[in-house]
């Protein structure tokens, strides 16, 4: 297939495989920081054909792994709502909460619903007046800008029977918490090329700067990752520390300004909690005070929840690169994809999974 | 306003085993787990616990295969077919993986009130066409009807007898290392048809479902003198899921060539869009087919010119199934937990 296949090839891969082998010299920890590219890694074993000097880390760009357990919890109390149709991704519905997860919801009767865009979820407001139509808005950059359009169409049209359940999270922050973490053992960075083809790479051009660090902003196939890998390691070979853009195909410097504008026109950067890392400042977005209105958590008047993370799980450490996902005491023993203890486990990006999936040959 | 009460105690989420999930029904690991804890143990005995398509039973020294499948399908008309063609071909083709010739079905229909009549007309059509196509007869059936929101238009439950025409076993206790893993042609294309219409998404070439009866083919493979081992069609979970249950039954390893696995380019598209994989995709005429290495060949000309080998049995008790990647990598091709979730970038 044409844009897919050229980039599965396997002589263009060994080609540049051979030529990472040729460039390394020493010892590199590099982390991904998409949890899109930790599939591709996996998925693909794409480990193999690298040399045994360089270790992939794998970072906290998954969405639903970092979605506190308390935003998990207010989905499910007011998925439960009978006046609610409560719409998500596919694959935040099986992440566990406190104590139940929205598939578990959906089973006790509630109306949740898998859409591919919140714009679905517009539609199905505009059909159901008289129902409360909730969208989780999770992501990253890379989902903002479809999620700001529909808040921007329901304030248009004045929907006033849709809402939307915020969660987004910004990468350059949570990028900054591992880069200044007195463990960060991450000597260099491929950013995630969706995000940047939003919001272009200026941004990282000050992490690379500031702290010394290689960052290549890089696409999803398995070339793409060979490719952003060889460029990362020529960085750190020879001493550079740039930003250097491998996903060309798709990513500007400056970014979709469209997206942007209606991005900054709806959200304004604010506080967030992650799971299993903590609070970081300025790492997420919420709606502008125009378009408050179209937040659930102030709609479902919700007791503030507090919900800590499960002691054995050590999701945190994996989502900063601190440890592997095998490295955990209850990896694969009682935390499985079917009994997830952490959120990492879940998620078809989640680095837990991912490993589960592709390598549990490694636990036997 | 709406007032919501919630109330908080242990951090570690329940285990997911008090209510039916609608992943137990995925054909993944939970629908795995339901069977084990639930169905088997309460009525265990030997031609159940083969855990093949259908039974093999022998009756006055005749070996009868019988299988019953439950066909539930959202929209009821998809493009190649509808839920008629699945309830004929799907019960056939489990008769037909184990070795046996489809003879006699039968057909139990939920049908929810306010149904249009012209849809039960239009599946009946159908049912009639591919039970001709496939050569049985469909001979008795039940009709229910349930109240407007208390079905999905139509559910239809066929059984069927079939008579076994191999002489040896066939399923996954009969597998041997070295076998050959043959597959009778591209995957994806039902469960994408499905997709498409349920989704409302768009194609430049229509994706039309593969659904069709299998005991043709197995049947020029018995006549070609053809030692089958196992075979078993690539429904709900698809190759993947098929593939791991045998390696599972059996106890030994199964590796894969990706490249080899032919997948139609608009069938690919429509995953790559979706993200979904087309491993897990379900397919309504699709197969594997476990011979002997020295048989293989003869076995891929009697199956036609879209079957191709994807992969052997190894002599390793490790139970997994190995896929050998595009790029030349390795990974381990599991169960899926339940069903394929769109992903959120």
């Amino acid at each position: 297939m044409k844009f897919i296949d050229e980039y599965r090839d396997r002589e263009a891969a060994a080609r540049l495989a051979q030529a990472i082998r040729r460039l390394v010299r020493r010892p590199w920890t590099i982390m991904e920081v998409c949890g899109g590219q930790t599939h591709t890694i996996l998925k693909s074993g794409l480990e193999e054909l690298l040399p045994p000097e360089i270790t992939l880390v794998h970072g906290p760009g998954c969405p639903v792994c970092v979605t506190p357990v308390e935003l998990i919890d207010k989905a499910v109390a007011i998925a439960s709502e009978p006046s609610v149709v409560f719409c998500s991704f596919g694959d935040m519905l099986r992440v566990p909460g406190s104590t139940h997860s929205l598939f578990d919801a959906k089973a006790a009767g509630a109306d949740v619903r898998i859409v591919y865009s919140p714009l679905d979820a517009l539609k199905l407001a505009r059909a159901n007046p008289r129902r409360e139509v909730v969208f989780f808005a999770v992501g990253f950059e890379t989902t903002a800008p479809a999620n700001a359009m529909a808040v921007w169409q329901a304030a248009r049209e004045g929907l006033a029977n849709f809402s939307v359940l915020v969660a987004h999270v910004l990468v350059p922050p949570a990028m900054a918490v591992i880069l200044n973490s007195a463990d960060c053992r991450v000597q260099a960075f491929l950013a995630p090329g969706h995000v940047c083809t939003v919001m272009g790479y200026e941004e990282y051009e000050s992490l690379a700067a500031r702290y010394r660090v290689p960052i290549v902003v890089t696409g999803f196939e398995p070339l793409d990752l060979l490719e952003g890998l060889r460029m990362a390691i020529a960085q750190l070979e020879s001493g550079r520390a740039e930003v250097e853009n491998q996903y060309s195909r798709s990513v500007r410097r400056q970014g979709n300004r469209a997206a942007r504008q209606r991005i900054a026109e709806v959200f304004e950067v604010s506080s967030r909690r992650w799971r299993g890392i903590g609070e970081i400042p300025s790492s997420g977005l919420r709606l502008r005070e125009p378009y408050r209105r179209f937040d659930a958590e102030t709609r479902f008047a919700l007791r503030a929840l507090e919900a800590a993370d499960s002691t054995d799980c050590i999701a945190g450490l994996v989502l900063q690169g601190l440890r592997r996902p095998p490295e955990c005491p209850v990896f694969a023993t009682r935390c499985t994809p079917e009994r997830p203890l952490g959120a990492p486990m879940v998620s078809s990006e989640g680095a837990c999974a991912a490993y589960y999936l592709y390598r549990h040959y490694e636990r036997a | 306003m709406n007032e919501l009460s919630l109330s908080l105690s242990c951090p570690v989420p329940l285990p997911a085993g008090d209510r039916i999930l609608l992943a137990h029904g995925g054909g993944g690991r939970l629908m795995h787990q339901l069977l084990e804890m639930v169905f088997l143990p309460a009525f265990a005995n030997a031609p159940l616990e083969a855990r093949h398509d259908g039974a093999v039973v022998t009756v006055n020294g005749v070996r009868l295969a019988f299988t019953t499948d439950s066909y539930v399908v959202r929209p009821l008309v998809f493009p190649g077919g509808n839920i008629g063609d699945l309830a004929v071909n799907g019960t056939v083709n489990d008769l037909a993986m184990c070795g046996a010739r489809p003879l006699y079905l039968s057909a139990g229909f939920i049908l929810e009130e306010g149904l249009a009549m012209e849809t039960l007309r239009l599946v009946t059509a159908s049912m009639r066409a591919a039970a001709e196509r496939a050569g049985v007869a469909l001979v008795t059936g039940d009709t229910k009807v349930v109240d407007q929101g208390k079905g999905d238009g139509i559910f239809i439950n066929t059984a069927g007898i079939g008579l076994v025409e191999c002489a040896g076993e066939i399923g996954p206790a009969a597998v041997r290392p070295g076998d050959a893993v043959l597959l009778s042609g591209d995957l994806g294309a039902h469960g994408v048809a499905v997709l498409s219409v349920r989704e409302g998404l768009e194609f430049e070439s229509p994706i039309v479902s593969d659904t069709a009866p299998l005991w043709e083919p197995v049947e020029a493979m018995l006549k070609a003198g053809i030692e089958i081992h196992c075979l078993r069609d690539l429904t709900r979970g698809g190759l993947a899921s098929a593939l791991n249950e045998i390696a599972d039954v059996r106890r030994l390893a199964i590796r894969i060539e990706e490249a080899a696995v032919p997948v139609e380019e608009a069938v690919k598209g429509a995953c790559e869009i979706l993200g979904l994989d087309p491993l897990y995709v379900a397919n309504e005429g699709r197969f594997v087919a476990f011979v002997p290495e020295a048989q293989a060949e003869a076995a891929l000309a009697a199956l036609g010119r879209r079957a191709v080998r994807i992969g052997t049995v190894l002599d390793d008790p490790s139970a997994v199934v190995i896929l050998h990647s595009r790029i030349g990598g390795h990974r381990v091709l599991d169960l899926l937990s339940g069903e394929q979730l769109p992903r959120i970038c």
